[in-house]
């Protein structure tokens, strides 16, 4: 059954240290960040920044650099292109899964409250293990698969309409936004695939330049796989960049109907 | 054991079970059929000219009655049985106590189904 009882570990202590705002401060926002340091041995806590936003860049992200650089240098997150093209500072902002870089503080109300990706094994503070998640990225085989030789003296040539075909497939940067906002992948995670996977196995399924396709669709041919998605759409709800992994994975059902009927 | 196991390993599993589309199709055939069904079940019993034991007997004694009621009973039963099936593979992460929960639901789901059939058979060949 459903476990009732947590692991080690798991329940978050409200009471964390505050760090007052600087004295003068006018435009003050509270951000309240989940931490944890699995060495310690000590449960989570929710530590509550006070940041002056008028020395502060927009975004969220911005906030927590000027917390880790001029307040608390020990808070631990992932980033890197601050653009959101590389996907690094996916957390949870606000109850919701995002890119920290491109949330706007100015349209969160209140208090902001950071987490880091739901139901994925706490490596430290927002730094989430995301083994399993990469694990099965590779598991669908995210290269082109083709019998036939590429011609010597070109590339392997695609029509305008064929390669349409990947718009809204191909531009996922593998945050991790939508499967980890999925209760389906909640609750078997190892086994079924999420919509990441899917998404990107998608991708290669309707690429015209790809004949595996038949072996593709017998490896997703699984009660778990693939059928644990019950459309509930949060995956298109959070993803940052705007794709819709729900309706990839209808598609990729209907190709597993039609092949039947 | 498990985390000497590579974590493509770990994903990969026992691989595809090169079965899941025969269950999400019958669920759609099954709940297509249903829509009618429901519908007609509805209008008949609401256009019914009382609700007393003669009335509802006569009514279900109709040859129409007992075939569309059967026909009901089965899709209503195979397409809970589906419908719990999804449910136990979402929320039972026990293996053991999964597998025992499948085998329940099948044989809870059949005996219900056979029990409804008969009980139609019965009233309406009886009269």
């Amino acid at each position: 059954m459903a476990e009732f009882t947590l692991p080690a570990n798991s329940i978050v202590k409200t009471k964390g240290q505050v760090f007052k705002a600087p004295e003068g401060a006018t435009n003050v926002r509270t951000f309240k960040i989940y931490r944890y340091d699995p060495d310690s041995g000590e449960n989570p806590r929710v530590d509550s920044y006070e940041v002056d936003l008028d020395s502060c860049g927009p975004m969220v992200l911005d906030a927590m650099l000027k917390i880790k650089n001029e307040i608390d240098s020990t808070l631990t997150f992932r980033r890197s292109c601050r653009e959101g093209i590389c996907g690094s500072c996916a957390m949870n902002i606000d109850g919701g899964n995002g890119l920290a870089c491109t949330t706007s503080i100015a349209d969160i109300e209140g208090d902001i409250s950071i987490y880091p990706l739901p139901h994925q094994p706490i490596i430290k503070d927002l730094v989430s293990d995301l083994t399993n998640f990469y694990a099965q990225y590779a598991s669908i085989e995210p290269w082109l698969k083709s019998d036939t030789p590429a011609p010597p003296d070109r590339e392997r040539l695609q029509s305008p309409e064929d390669r349409e075909k990947l718009d809204g497939a191909y531009e996922c940067i593998m945050c991790a936004c939508c499967s980890t906002s999925c209760p389906s992948y909640w609750w078997n995670p190892e086994r079924y695939l999420g919509p990441a996977a899917l998404l990107a196995s998608y991708r290669w399924l309707i690429d015209s330049r790809d004949d595996a396709t038949g072996e593709r669709l017998d490896d997703l041919e699984d009660p778990y796989k693939l059928y644990r998605c019950h459309t509930i759409m949060n995956c298109a709800q959070v993803c940052p960049k705007g794709l819709n992994p729900a309706k990839a994975i209808a598609s990729t059902k209907r190709m597993m109907v039609e092949r039947r009927l | 054991m498990t985390r000497l196991r590579t974590p493509l390993s770990q994903v990969k599993g026992l691989g595809s079970a090169k079965e899941g589309t025969g269950h999400f199709w019958s669920q759609r055939l099954s709940a297509l059929a249903l829509v009618p069904l429901i519908i007609w079940l509805c209008f008949s019993i609401a256009s019914l000219p009382g609700m007393d034991y003669v009335t509802v007997r006569e009514w279900l004694g109709q040859p129409v009655t007992a075939i569309l009621m059967i026909l009901l009973i089965i899709a209503g039963f195979y397409h809970a049985r589906l419908g719990l099936q999804e449910v136990a593979i979402d929320y039972i992460s026990d293996h053991a106590l999964r597998t025992a929960t499948f085998i329940a639901i099948t044989f809870g789901a059949a005996l219900l189904a056979v029990t409804g059939v008969f009980s139609v058979l019965r009233i309406a060949l009886a009269s």
